[in-house]
């Protein structure tokens, strides 16, 4: 119980991707949805980095910071995206998006 | 020991400030409630001796992804209540079983892979950084220049898609010039 090893950050990460997938399932404001991903990545880079230090690996540590790097780009282009749909539409609702007719 | 303490309470309060972000219904709590699970996660990384990490956590997330998330959130009505999914069953079936297969894989990962050696050990009486530098600049060197031009191509995405029309500036304008602007905009909606 004292003794943190590699399972328990596993679990968190479990714990958290868990979490962030039930963000993704029940919201249906796009901006909270990005919240949702962004939980997701992060749950990911925990177990990255917990493998990288079990193992003396330096790989982990590696992928997370490309990880890092995707999840800023990703918010960048995807923030334009909804402020053109809001511009547009006048709402950022999933339903909104549900037919693609622009 | 204090390492399980550390490990224990920012599991604790990342679990908690992660789970406020997904349920709450106002935007803004969640933005809050999102960077402050943002840096408690950083503590994991210095607690996992992954320091240079945690440090591109803090400035990354908290600074470049909250700050950009707080302008984006001007240009949105997040004062109203956020509407909701109902449940459905066959969501909800789904997300139960899509976690219990998650759980199963993510223990059965290191005890499949009890064999695997380091492909990059790390470097002794090197610091975190001096390691990372190592690794990144020789074997990750393309991959690191990759990410590079896809944050370039990112960040002119976001000027172009964004930056429409922000020579206009609604608190310069008066009244009248407003109106002649939303006329405009309405005949070109319709």
């Amino acid at each position: 119980m004292m003794e943190i090893g590699l399972n328990h950050y596993l679990i968190l990460s479990t714990i958290l991707f868990t979490i962030g997938l039930i963000g993704v399932m029940r919201r249906k404001n796009l901006l909270l949805l990005f919240f949702a991903t962004e939980i997701l990545l992060n749950s990911v880079n925990i177990a990255f980095a917990a493998i990288s230090h079990f193992y003396g690996d330096l790989t982990g540590q590696m992928f997370a910071f490309f990880v890092i790097a995707i999840a800023a780009s990703e918010v960048a282009v995807g923030l334009g995206l909804l402020i053109v749909w809001h511009k547009r539409h006048g709402t950022i609702d999933l339903d909104s998006l549900a037919t693609m007719r622009g | 020991m204090f390492e399980a303490i550390a490990f224990y309470l920012f599991a604790f309060l990342t679990i908690a400030m992660f789970f406020i972000a997904v349920t709450t219904s106002q935007a803004l709590y969640a933005l809050t409630a999102l960077a402050a699970g943002m840096i408690f996660i950083s503590a994991f990384f210095f607690i996992l001796g992954a320091d240079f990490l945690g440090a591109v956590q803090i400035v990354v997330y908290s600074g470049a992804v909250m700050a950009l998330y707080a302008f984006g959130m001007m240009f949105f009505d997040t004062t109203r209540d956020v509407k909701e999914k109902n449940g459905n069953k066959y969501i909800v079936v789904g997300l139960a079983t899509i976690s219990a297969v998650l759980v199963v894989a993510i223990f059965a990962a290191p005890i499949v892979s009890q064999n695997i050696t380091a492909l990059y050990p790390m470097v002794e009486g090197a610091g975190n950084t001096q390691e990372v530098g190592l690794v990144l600049f020789t074997k990750y060197l393309i991959p690191f220049e990759v990410a590079a031009v896809m944050l370039l191509v990112a960040m002119i995405a976001g000027i172009v898609l964004a930056g429409k029309q922000m020579d206009l500036s609604l608190t310069l304008l008066d009244d009248k010039e407003i109106e002649e602007i939303k006329n405009k905009k309405m005949k070109k909606v319709l």
